[in-house]
């Protein structure tokens, strides 16, 4: 695509998803908070989107709208109060919150300028071709090397230790 | 054979004469917008009127007949009217939200929407992951629903939304793995070859019985998706006014109201293209003459004809049973259907093994 279109759209995701996160932690809402969050996220959504990996957009958005942002909304509906929902401003806030962008900003300048990444010599990562879904398929679920099969397992396995907690604390005695 | 690939494509070369590429592309987005945006609201009032016709001659009366020949201009009289009304300002509610949970609600439907193949060449979205972004869009509508009733403050909105929330989580779960049962079937995920790869067999007859399971699993699931009687205890008229959009008003209410109807559009829609083939005409291997006279009627009758199929089936299924109670309502799915779910796509892998 044209450059100069690129970069408008990039622009526009980016100063929409500095906005949003912004009034995501600025508000006095929880439920506003929550929702300010999810249009974070879609956005983040968008980035993948430009960066045609469609397949981690859409588990962006089933993931963290259709999921994690619902379950949040629940837990306000849920433990909450509606004269309540609102967060008290404190100065404790405010200098945890400064400590971790100053984290984050380190973090990310340092994987930034170190800049070898440990796929760089495997084609399928580069280029900005939509990569298929049968080989991201095979790559999740393969065990050579690139190939995932060994997290994913260990990853439904701690799925399956939260699931048996849950039924644990839910239980009636 | 027609198809609206050739009307597209030409489009696009005239476009490309004239211009050069980003303003084609751009020029194309605007009128892919807009041709989305008007299908959208002209289908939503078919559907109210189809809806009104069906429903009163399963009640043995007449429906709509004084506005326009059969009271086809009915419901163009009736968004007529809901332009014109207030929208009222609530007192205590959080305006933004409130304002925000509307368009949330119909943005969902709308893009997946976008993705639905009525003809070759006449989508707007062709994902490779196609059906995981039906399934991962839809499902931000429930955000929507939430918000809505939540920032009504009202104990009607508030429990309407509750239990909708409750419903839409439990059964997107089987709407999703009734759909990952022809995807193992096809092999893609990508809607248009999907639709390609049933030129020689509908995947219900390809699929044999795993297919025809899913489709009834599907076909539930998706009915109680789009909240709509046996399901729509969300918005019992009876116990809740009106559900989580009782205090809505003018096009505010009009939103949810058009979203309804389009999801039931886009559940029959997604049936029509996974299971009956979409616009793919009736093949059958070895009946050439049979086959060359199904090639006649155009895709886009087919879409349709198969799609209004399946709506007819929801609006049957609708005005002809009493609606759930929520512990039953949650049993259906929890107990029942996706345990069926489940087997069935082990069933379908096996299916695949031995006859593909």
């Amino acid at each position: 695509m044209n450059p100069i279109i690129n970069l408008i759209i990039f622009a526009l995701l980016g100063v929409a998803m500095l906005a949003l996160s912004v009034m995501a932690i600025t508000t006095k809402s929880l439920l506003r908070s929550a929702t300010y969050l999810l249009f974070v996220l879609l956005c983040t959504a968008g980035f993948y989107l430009f960066l045609n990996y469609h397949f981690l957009a859409a588990v962006q958005v089933s993931v963290y709208a259709g999921g994690v942002v619902i379950l949040f909304v629940f837990a306000i509906f849920l433990t909450t109060d509606k004269d309540e929902a609102r967060i008290k401003g404190d100065i404790r806030r405010y200098i945890y919150g400064a400590t971790t962008i100053l984290a984050g900003i380190v973090l990310t300048a340092f994987i930034i300028l170190k800049r070898e990444y440990l796929y760089s010599d495997n084609k399928s990562m580069l280029g900005d071709k939509e990569i298929p879904i049968q080989q991201i398929g095979q790559a999740l679920m393969g065990t050579d090397k690139y190939q995932y099969l060994l997290p994913f397992e260990i990853l439904s396995i701690l799925l399956l230790a939260c699931i048996i907690g849950g039924l644990l604390i839910a239980r009636k005695k | 054979m027609f198809h609206f690939k050739q009307l597209t494509e030409w489009l696009d070369a005239f476009l490309r004469q004239y211009l050069n590429e980003g303003w084609t592309l751009f020029v194309e987005f605007l009128l892919v917008g807009a041709v989305i945006l008007t299908v959208y609201a002209v289908l939503a009032l078919l559907l109210i009127w189809t809806e009104r016709k069906i429903c009163a001659f399963f009640q043995c009366r007449l429906g709509p007949t004084r506005v326009g020949p059969f009271g086809l201009l009915q419901s163009v009289a009736d968004v007529i009217k809901i332009l014109l009304k207030e929208i009222i300002r609530l007192n205590h509610v959080d305006q933004r939200l409130f304002r925000i949970a509307g368009f949330l609600v119909i943005i969902a439907s709308l893009c997946t929407f976008g993705a639905i193949p009525f003809d070759k060449g006449l989508h707007a979205i062709d994902f490779n992951i196609g059906v995981f972004y039906l399934l991962a869009v839809s499902s931000l509508g429930v955000v929507g629903i939430l918000l809505a009733g939540w920032s009504s403050n009202s104990k009607y909105t508030m429990i309407g939304a509750m239990r909708s929330g409750a419903q839409l989580i439990s059964y997107e779960l089987s709407c999703g793995l009734s759909l990952m049962t022809i995807v193992i079937l096809s092999g893609t995920m990508q809607l248009s070859q999907i639709v390609e790869m049933q030129s020689t067999g509908w995947f219900i007859f390809k699929g044999g019985i795993p297919a025809i399971i899913a489709f009834v699993v599907y076909l539930i699931a998706g009915h109680a998706e789009t909240n709509r009687g046996p399901f729509d205890l969300p918005e019992a008229e009876s116990e809740l006014t009106a559900g989580y959009h009782t205090e809505y008003s003018g096009i505010q209410f009009g939103f949810f109201y058009l979203a309804e109807y389009l999801n039931m559009f886009i559940i029959a829609a997604i049936a029509a293209t996974m299971f009956l083939g979409g616009w793919m005409p009736l093949h059958v291997t070895g009946w050439d003459g049979l086959n060359q006279v199904m090639d006649y009627i155009p895709p886009v009758v087919w879409f349709f004809g198969k799609t209004f199929f399946c709506i007819f089936i929801a609006l049957w299924v609708r005005w002809s049973f009493p609606r759930l109670r929520i512990d039953q309502l949650l049993k259906l799915e929890w107990k029942i259907l996706m345990p069926i779910s489940f087997v069935n796509i082990i069933l379908m892998a096996v299916w695949v093994l031995l006859f593909n």
